[in-house]
């Protein structure tokens, strides 16, 4: 792959992830993380919105009147967050039950709206759909690595099968609740940064 | 002028192109998500009874709702009834019970023994309560303490049926409440009450039948 793509693809990982660098999409972040399946599923609709926006706005960029720009930014996310609850409702009811409004209000998560003004407004339908791609699974690669404390501290599971810990294991109630998601996550910031060296200017 | 006209144009096709994109996903797949629906108010009809469906897949569900359950009106409310394979007479009944937990409503089935006293089984399907607290009621530990228990007297009046602190001595007709969730036991004792009250006339008017 060629390094610029690569770079697209990678650098939301780590040196520019969406949540831990940026700090946008805590509210899903926080939701949707007391389990490891529903953070997978957030990821892969999340993903999906994310890198189809970018590419459809992208597309448009040199055509769209820059007086109603935002709002039909805001048609094409909206238009892909409802087809996605609408195949999870017809393909994964289960957990669509679970995730609840939650995929709905990808609408709102900043990562969405942030990339396609910030990145897809100015360069390539491929490229756009890359860093949509990349975006989405370094929002992910955090949902899922909270979602794994929560659920092994919190059940003694993980992905629903249960560890050996023994029948002494209690599971602990504040991680499932968001205060201690929202724990988790500022010591995974922390962590992530000091690795990074990313100072705030 | 010329600009104000592609404005509109554009924001007419954006419109017209995203409105059929979603009308035909969601005429596409209404079929299939009502059914899932369906199948879901089944899968807890069926577990209210007492099956146990965690080894059961779906076509198994449907059947075995289809052979054994059958619906009617308790008045004007809704009542199902589970007829054993070659009985001719039902011998559970279930109803649907709802009523307001900490957070949310919580909705699920009751269902009672041919005595018209015992519950035979309960289930939660649709609440939002908080996971790992409130939403243990939709766990087996929780659900299955119900099984046993009297709803109503002898002479068929609801007793006051109760969701008690973990570690308080368990009667008849109370079971453990939730640690850490004391207000969705609290929602959970209350529309027991509720609903009880309310099947109360139908189940006597049936009794000794």
């Amino acid at each position: 792959m060629a390094s610029a793509a690569k770079k697209l693809l990678m650098d939301p990982f780590s040196d520019n992830n969406p949540i831990t660098i940026q700090v946008l999409g805590i509210c899903s972040a926080l939701a949707v993380t007391v389990k490891v399946d529903t953070a997978i599923v957030m990821t892969l609709a999340l993903t999906a919105v994310v890198s189809l926006s970018n590419f459809v706005i992208s597309l448009m960029r040199n055509v769209i009147p820059s007086g109603i720009r935002m709002i039909v930014e805001m048609a094409v996310i909206a238009t892909l967050v409802i087809i996605a609850d609408q195949l999870l409702r017809a393909f994964l009811f289960d957990i669509s039950k679970q995730l609840s409004v939650f995929v709905g209000l990808i609408i709102t998560n900043c990562i969405v709206m942030g990339r396609a003004e910030a990145f897809a407004l100015q360069n390539p339908p491929k490229d756009s759909f890359l860093d949509g791609l990349g975006n989405g699974l370094g929002y992910g690669i955090v949902l899922i690595a909270v979602a794994s404390i929560r659920e092994i501290l919190g059940f003694g599971k993980w992905l629903g099968f249960q560890l050996p810990l023994g029948d002494n294991f209690m599971g602990n109630g504040l991680v499932l609740l968001a205060p201690g998601a929202f724990i988790i996550l500022g010591l995974l910031i922390w962590g992530q940064r000091t690795l990074t060296k990313y100072v705030e200017d | 002028m010329r600009e104000d006209t592609r404005t509109i144009t554009f924001a007419a096709v954006v419109c017209v192109t995203c409105s059929l994109l979603l009308s035909g996903t969601a005429a596409g797949l209404k079929s299939r998500q009502e059914a899932n629906e369906a199948f879901d108010v089944k899968r807890n009809i069926v577990k209210a009874f007492g099956i146990d469906i965690s080894a059961m897949d779906r076509p198994g569900i449907e059947e075995t709702y289809e052979i054994h359950v059958s619906e009617d009106l308790a008045g004007n409310l809704p009542i199902f009834t589970w007829t054993e394979d070659g009985a001719d007479k039902a011998s559970k009944y279930a109803f649907p019970i709802s009523g307001k937990g900490l957070w949310s409503m919580l909705y699920g089935y009751l269902s009672l023994e041919a005595d018209l006293e015992t519950i035979a089984g309960i289930s939660f399907y649709k609440h939002g309560e908080t996971p790992g607290l409130g939403a243990e009621i939709e766990k087996p530990w929780f659900q299955t303490q119900f099984t046993g228990k009297k709803l109503y007297d002898d002479a068929g009046n609801a007793v006051d049926f109760l969701v008690v602190k973990p570690g308080t001595k368990l009667t008849p007709t109370s079971v453990d409440g939730i640690s850490g969730a004391t207000l969705t036991g609290k929602g959970v004792q209350a529309l027991l009450q509720k609903e009880a009250a309310a099947y109360a006339d139908y189940f006597k008017s049936i009794r000794g039948n």
